[in-house]
């Protein structure tokens, strides 16, 4: 019987012949944390009594959350992480250095085939070259940081083949927006979730790293995908770290398979306060918007702000309306400047801010007000989720949040296009 | 493990959020004072109403969204001994696991608000005293209670510096 990408990744790092269902303990590539979730890990590292970390190369924690400081208390949580770094020789990336998600597949830390935990439920992010990456807490990164291992119950797999070609003006997030709304938000619960096809193959890198991101919201471990040409020519020019992809068995056993063509997709938007509420653009076109989003490490990478910037140039943002820009690292922000993009967004009237989380979780950078319209390139709008549980937050594509803030209302970005 | 207290109910899909909001996690590391704010946004009174020993019975995909462990702690700190719900977002579940919550998978339709609850862990029963009914709840794989027997991962890797499960 042949094997799913998880259960092959799975029993590679085992040394066991893992399937389905299977309790497994697994050697671990790398082991990430950030400020949210790394200060009680370091708390769990010393009550465990551990001295030292399995492999100070293999580890990194990122101050990305809440960065640069604004709150005393935080600072505290933040000089706690910087002090654990040091002490034990792991890569820190400090505040500006940009979101944990697109640090460790640009800084060459993962690769095809790795298996990698992650304090912090987007880690599923890396699937998308082929590396089975899922997020725990802060306890499981206790243990990953001492021993190199964590247990793993084998997941099923979820296969989701998406032929045909994505019609102009619709962009890998309307996809994955789309399959979570078909899905829903539970859909592939305890589940990795497979991405395969035509539409897949069509999409850069970035484009797909958009997609397995936003796995975990239909419940899924990870979002895995193959690594075709277009991955292995990414990963060599950004790691000299040895790898080896993993594709499925033809005759691999999955629990479910979802076929769809996506050749007639809209623009999709998610509604308030579920990530699979979601519809096509125009069933809430003309909604006020007081304030948009472009960022996060679902679409803050080069691809996005390029896509925003032609239809922000020359115009100017909505006057009842605010835009807030993080680029997704130093790095994309470096290029962002070389190319001329942060110019366009600043002219525009946006606001942009430090690489990193931006204002995506609600610790800074713009919180709304009561009853305030926010359209984010974010993957979540749960109540609350920027920090003002009275506001309401709208996901979406960078083409339709820029659409959307030059008209101060949800635009079809196609009218732009 | 022998669990009894009454029921506090809620729906599907309650997320990490509702929990322990973010805005109060980042904070501190104080879980007594996080412990206050728990389940805030879907009942402002919830923590009042606790009685040490208590249970939350939720519908389906409870704990889904962020890897924040402050929401096991939370739940834990604010005096609940064990989540019941039809089913569990997955990286909750293993924090609830590693941080000693037991979570219970049943039919939380036959349970409503105020009943009485008691928990047989190794037996796998779940008796509803109010209703004298007895529930079939999912049994947990070896390593789970292992872990959950220990203590919570921490006092398993204090005892054994590693995973063990043999
Ligand atoms: S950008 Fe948002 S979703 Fe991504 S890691 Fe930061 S807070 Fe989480």
């Amino acid at each position: 019987m042949g094997k799913t990408i998880a259960e092959k990744i799975l029993s590679v790092k085992s040394g066991q012949d893992a399937k389905a269902n299977d309790i497994v303990v697994a050697d671990l590539d790398f082991v990430m944390g950030q400020d949210g979730t790394s200060p009680l890990a370091i708390k769990a590292f010393r009550e465990m009594l551990a001295k030292k970390v399995f492999n100070p190369e293999k580890i990194a924690m990122v101050i990305d959350h809440s960065a640069p400081s604004p709150l005393q208390g935080v600072s505290e949580l933040h000089h706690q992480m910087r002090e654990f770094a040091r002490e034990q020789g792991i890569h820190l990336y400090d505040i500006g250095d940009g979101v944990c998600h697109q640090l460790l597949p640009e800084q060459g830390h993962v690769a095809p085939g790795d298996l990698v935990i992650g304090a912090d439920s987007h880690t599923c992010t890396y699937g998308a070259i082929n590396v089975f990456s899922t997020g725990v807490g802060s306890t499981d990164l206790a243990a990953g940081l001492i021993s190199g291992k964590l247990w793993f119950k084998v997941p099923e797999t979820f296969k989701f083949v998406l032929n045909g070609k994505l019609p102009h003006g619709v962009f890998s997030k309307d996809l994955i927006l789309y399959l979570i709304g078909d899905v829903t938000a539970d859909g592939a619960t305890y589940m990795a979730a497979e991405y395969t096809g035509e539409a897949i193959r069509d999409l850069s890198v970035e484009a797909r790293f958009t997609i397995s991101n936003m796995a975990i919201e239909m419940g899924a471990k990870c979002g895995l995908m193959e690594a075709d040409d277009k991955v292995i020519e990414w990963v060599k020019q950004h790691t000299d770290k040895p790898f080896e992809p993993v594709k499925a068995d033809p005759d691999a056993v999955y629990a479910k398979v979802k076929e769809y063509d996506v050749s007639n997709l809209e623009p999709q938007v998610a509604r308030p306060h579920t990530v699979d509420n979601v519809c096509p653009v125009r069933e809430v076109a003309g909604t006020s918007i007081q304030q948009g989003v472009i960022g996060t490490c679902t679409n803050g990478r080069m691809e996005d702000l390029r896509i925003a910037a032609k239809i922000l140039k020359g115009r100017k943002i909505d006057k009842n309306t605010r835009l807030v820009v993080a680029p997704a690292s130093r790095q994309v922000m470096l290029q962002a400047i070389k190319e001329g993009i942060l110019e366009i967004f600043v002219e525009a009237g946006a606001a942009v801010v430090t690489p990193g989380c931006g204002p995506c979780v609600g610790t800074h950078n713009g919180v709304p007000s009561d009853g305030e319209n926010v359209i984010s390139t974010a993957n979540r709008n749960f109540k609350g989720r920027m920090g003002n549980n009275k506001a309401f937050i709208y996901l979406a594509s960078p083409a339709t949040v820029a659409a959307s803030v030059l008209t101060g209302k949800i635009t079809d970005p196609r009218e732009f296009l | 493990m022998d669990l009894r207290g009454r029921a506090h109910k809620f729906g599907d899909d309650v997320n990490t959020d509702y929990i322990i909001s973010g805005r109060y996690k980042f904070k501190t590391l104080d879980m007594k004072e996080l412990a206050k704010h728990v389940m805030e946004d879907l009942d402002p009174d919830f923590y009042s109403k606790i009685t040490p020993g208590d249970f939350i019975v939720a519908g389906k995909n409870f704990g889904c969204g962020s890897s924040r462990e402050q929401a096991p702690l939370a739940i834990i700190n604010a005096g609940i001994s064990a989540v019941v719900a039809k089913s569990f977002a997955r990286i909750f579940y293993r924090n609830c696991i590693n941080t000693g919550l037991p979570v219970i998978e049943c039919d939380t339709d036959q349970i409503n608000p105020g009943d009485e609850l008691s928990i047989d862990l190794e037996k796998g029963v779940l008796y509803n005293l109010t209703k004298g009914i007895e529930l079939k709840i999912t049994p947990l794989p070896k390593v789970m209670l292992k872990i959950l027997s220990d203590g919570g991962l921490v006092e398993h890797f204090k005892k054994y510096g590693t995973f063990k499960f043999d």
